[in-house]
């Protein structure tokens, strides 16, 4: 049997090449796909712990993070379709729409 | 002969690697690709931590919904500029020392709690059958968070409907 701090150390890897791709790309589509690798990471930790503690509650919230994850890729895309119409990029860093 | 250790080192082997190309593929196609390897292999992860339900769930909807959405989005924005553009921004390097610290404090909390704050003993509880178990914790325990879920998946489509709408 895994250890279950091995599987901690996977997901605390995954989050950390999560953070690095939603800091440092300026394609607004990879950062998306970033944030998809940092909730897949949170569920192995919820996984992993349901299984360590024999309690099914964590798979379950696992659920619920995979619900957020489908609503949040359909909202960004959506605002990625409205930026690419109005504006021809898909860069994050060219959106300065708000600046003064 | 005892596999369950071997393949899951090779499972974690597989996601960070493919995880390392998410990131530095210039092409949001190949980016999707990998993402959808890293996916995989976590799809197996949770086959081995017995959540077969959570296992399917993760192979149906993000590898057959999440990632057809983000290859069909790929399809409609123009392809080969992106490809021909600088992939980073100028803030990499100070992004790339402090997500590397960042990872170093997270290893060590993890390494070092082991001792401090042991987790409870492993326990002997099935999770087995699986489906049932989570059925039954969904529509007992979590009745209410999971009606909020479908409300919230409700408002994100209205959302991205109208956002995408021509006007």
């Amino acid at each position: 049997m895994v250890p279950t701090w091995h599987y901690l150390m996977l997901a605390a890897a995954l989050f950390t090449i999560g953070v690095i791709g939603v800091l440092t790309r300026r394609n607004f589509i990879i950062i998306l796909m970033s944030l998809e690798l940092i909730l897949n990471a949170v569920n192995i930790n919820l996984v992993a712990f349901s299984r360590q503690l024999g309690d099914v509650s964590g798979q379950v919230f696992a659920i619920f993070i995979i619900t957020v994850a489908a609503a949040e890729a359909a909202v960004g895309l959506g605002i990625l379709i409205a930026l690419f119409r109005n504006h021809e990029t898909v860069n994050a860093d060219e959106v300065d729409l708000l600046k003064g | 002969m005892n596999l369950t250790v071997p393949v899951f080192y090779a499972l974690s082997v597989v996601a960070v690697i493919s995880a390392l190309l998410v990131i530095t593929r210039r092409n949001p196609v190949h980016s999707a690709i990998y993402l959808i390897v890293t996916l995989l292999s976590v799809a197996l992860i949770y086959l081995q931590l017995q959540a077969e339900f959570l296992a399917a769930v993760q192979i149906i909807l993000y590898i057959g919904g999440i990632m057809v959405l983000f290859l069909f989005v790929i399809m409609l924005v123009r392809l080969d500029v992106i490809t021909r553009q600088v992939a980073f921004n100028q803030q990499w390097l100070v992004a790339a020392i402090v997500s590397a610290i960042l990872l170093a404090e997270m290893a060590a909390v993890i390494f070092l709690g082991r001792g401090t704050a042991p987790l409870p003993a492993a326990t002997t509880e099935s999770l087995q059958p699986n489906t049932e178990q989570i059925g039954r914790a969904l529509f007992q325990n979590y009745m209410l968070p999971f009606e909020i879920a479908s409300l919230l998946l409700l408002v994100a489509m209205v959302g991205a409907v109208l956002m995408a709408r021509r006007r």
